[in-house]
């Protein structure tokens, strides 16, 4: 049986295998599975073709394929999915500066756009899409929220963050419901790794708290880097630095450290139960929060067959907003601009046994949206 | 401003001048002896690296470790040389981009392979843990104290083998005419291969040295590289001097620039529009510094007589 899984698993990126089945629903998935990001997208990827298989739906035929991290091998992807393997519905993009080179041209095409994680703000106002739906979050979310929970205990943070757009999103999502003073504000370098000029400053501010957001590479440098330098300060940040795929690699530099996410492996319902079990025994790993939605991208899509036709685009649109499936987040709803109202938690990493790992804390907002809805006509 | 954060500011940049140097000796020392520009010299970083995490997780010592990355990164470049890299002395340029880029692709997703798509955890040793007290009363890391070490011991290393040894007589003979040592019987393969595997250990040592301080993971080497260029291009090309004083010149020159220019704009605008203004302008200092000294000095501060 396993042999016959795998063969089915290797077969799913092949669009020949295909045509035994009585056309199936094609899902085009575009993510990163080689360079420096590549631990996200085999999260993401791992997740997906794991809840599928666990669904027992053979009907769905999915269409693995490496981005690389690079818009421009992204774009030409998503153009031949949609062009040749003529897919029903497309996810996986991890990054925003990809989502903004494939969503607007994908949706256009009217093919469905899920995107199980990237949520940059223009696409959540402006240039939403009845064909965009996000079942992550917004970008500035996580960063609204640290700011929100540093409100009950700091008065005077320190905050830094790449200067690109991501970058500037999250320090103004911070700021949004960051009430104290700020001892000091600094944009770094995408793709900096040496942050002893920045620590030695954080060091002479003043300050009582630190705040940064530095994905991948970045954050475990500086956090590394930060334990080593004796500052001390309380260290605040998004999840993403903090998830299940970096925290190993940090150490026990981030022990303490608090950090919010929408989502925590000890969520306390039934499917992440079974998610984080599943993972678990099939890749000999804990999930990060990227598995965990890309787990719910999947259910979302299996709830959403269920209901409709695929090729019935308007009942298969309204099937997905309903999100009738049982999120590993909880409760889960769209907004009106197909964004998540979600609660969005505290997490302080803490050590089971050996391994590190989230905890989580306290609740920093409950049902909570995006502040770009307002601007999305839909 | 006190006058600590700026000593520990400046030793910032002395250390990142100094990491520069031992990835850019390696790279000015390959192209200047045998012509070859090496794209894969950031891949012998990252196996530094690896190699070093790598032992330093099974048996627990980092040392070991360090004596890894040194022994992984020069078996690794020597295997290089003989299976490739010896192939494209004779061609232009061109071909030696081409085919050491494929190997960065190799090497990146050879490396993948082995290790997975996470990075792995490297730690500073206990011995070197903590900080030690500066004048004025700062503070500084003892780590990064002993990387500058290090990158001292290496610079008077490299020029008395250069300078004093038969070794180093050969290496600058082979950079000035090497159909004429070939002539005289020197083995210029054997020559070549230990010159290459000398830079590929600078580079794996300065993988082991950094990964304890920032991620192991693939793709580290590109950025390194990047940096490691732009230093040989502003110290010369194939000169070790020029690597030496390029290095600490793009160290200082980048951690100054990102810790004081912010600050100075601050006087004119208001702060968090100078917060961005400088961030920016500090990532381009070390371009405008390369293109200043190629305006004054077309082939850069130390440039060989080749």
């Amino acid at each position: 049986m396993k042999r016959i899984l795998t063969a089915s698993l290797l077969a799913l990126s092949m669009t020949a295998a295909g045509a035994a089945l009585a056309d199936p629903v094609k899902i085009g998935v575009i993510t990163t599975l080689s360079g420096g990001g590549a631990g996200l997208g085999v999260d993401t990827r791992d997740a997906l073709v794991l809840a599928f298989r666990k669904s027992g739906n053979t009907d769905v035929e999915l269409v693995i394929e490496d981005d690389a991290q690079k818009p421009e091998l992204a774009v030409q992807i998503a153009e031949k999915m949609i062009q040749s393997d003529k897919v029903d519905l497309m996810t996986g993009i991890i990054w925003s500066n990809l989502a903004m080179a494939v969503v607007p041209n994908t949706v256009a095409q009217d093919v469905i756009y899920l995107s199980p994680n990237a949520g940059p703000s223009a696409l959540a106002g402006a240039n939403c899409n009845k064909n965009y739906f996000n079942v992550a979050y917004q970008n500035d979310n996580f960063h609204e929220a640290m700011g929100q929970y540093a409100n009950q205990d700091y008065k005077k943070t320190f905050i830094l963050a790449p200067n690109y757009p991501a970058g500037k999103d999250s320090l103004t999502g911070f700021k949004r419901y960051y009430k104290g003073e700020l001892a000091g504000e600094l944009y770094t370098q995408v793709g900096q790794t040496d942050y002893a000029a920045e620590i030695a400053q954080i060091r002479a501010a003043g300050a009582d708290s630190v705040f940064f957001f530095l994905p991948g590479g970045m954050g475990i440098a500086f956090m590394k880097q930060y334990a080593q330098s004796g500052v001390g300060l309380p260290v605040l940040g998004p999840g993403f630095s903090f998830s299940q795929d970096v925290l190993p690699a940090v150490g026990d530099a981030a022990l303490g450290v608090k950090n919010s996410a929408s989502w925590s492996k000890d969520l306390d319902n039934e499917a992440n139960k079974e998610f984080v079990e599943a993972f678990q025994a099939e890749y000999g790993r804990l999930p990060s929060i990227y598995a965990a939605q890309s787990w719910d991208t999947a259910n979302l899509i299996l709830s959403a067959l269920a209901k409709a036709d695929v090729k019935d685009k308007d009942a298969f649109r309204a099937a997905l907003k309903a999100a009738d499936f049982k999120s590993v987040r909880g409760e889960f709803t769209f907004n009106t601009n197909q964004h998540p109202i979600q609660n969005i938690y505290v997490r302080e990493v803490v050590k089971e046994g050996d391994v590190l790992t989230n905890k989580i804390i306290a609740t920093a907002f409950e049902k909570h949206g995006d502040a770009y809805v307002e601007q999305c006509k839909m | 401003m006190s006058i600590a954060l700026i000593i520990e500011q400046l030793l910032n940049g002395l250390q990142l001048g100094v990491m520069l140097f031992l990835i850019a000796a390696g790279l000015t020392l390959i192209f200047g002896v045998m012509g070859l520009i090496n794209l894969a010299h950031g891949s012998l970083y990252m196996i530094g690296a690896f190699a070093c995490a790598a032992v330093a997780a099974a048996t627990g010592s980092f040392w070991l470790g360090l004596a890894a990355s040194l022994a992984a990164a020069a078996a690794a470049g020597a295997l290089m040389e003989m299976a490739i890299i010896r192939r494209l002395y004779e061609r232009d340029h061109l071909d030696q981009v081409l085919a050491t880029f494929a190997l960065i692709l190799i090497l990146s997703e050879g490396t993948r392979w082995m290790f997975g798509s996470f990075p792995l955890y490297l730690d500073i040793p206990p011995l070197l843990q903590g900080a030690v007290p500066l004048p004025g009363g700062g503070q500084y890391q003892l780590y990064r104290l002993a990387i500058i070490g290090v990158g001292i011991v290496v610079a008077v290393g490299l020029y008395l083998l250069i300078s004093r040894t038969r070794l180093g007589m050969r290496i600058r003979a082979g950079e000035s005419d090497r159909e004429m040592i070939a002539a005289l019987g020197v083995d210029i393969r054997t020559l070549y291969t230990v010159v290459f595997a000398l830079g590929a250990a600078l580079a794996g040592l300065a993988g082991a040295l950094v990964g304890a301080l920032q991620s192991v993971q693939v793709g580290m080497g590109e950025p390194a590289l990047i940096l490691a260029f732009v230093v040989i291009v502003i110290g010369g090309i194939g000169s070790i001097k020029g690597a030496l004083v390029g290095a600490i010149l793009v160290g200082v020159v980048d951690t100054m620039g990102r810790f004081l220019l912010p600050k100075l704009l601050a006087l004119t605008m208001p702060a968090s529009q100078a917060n961005l203004v400088g961030a920016a302008l500090a990532s381009m200092l070390i371009y405008i510094l390369m293109a200043l000294i190629l305006a004054l000095r077309p082939r850069g501060l130390f440039a060989g007589q080749a």
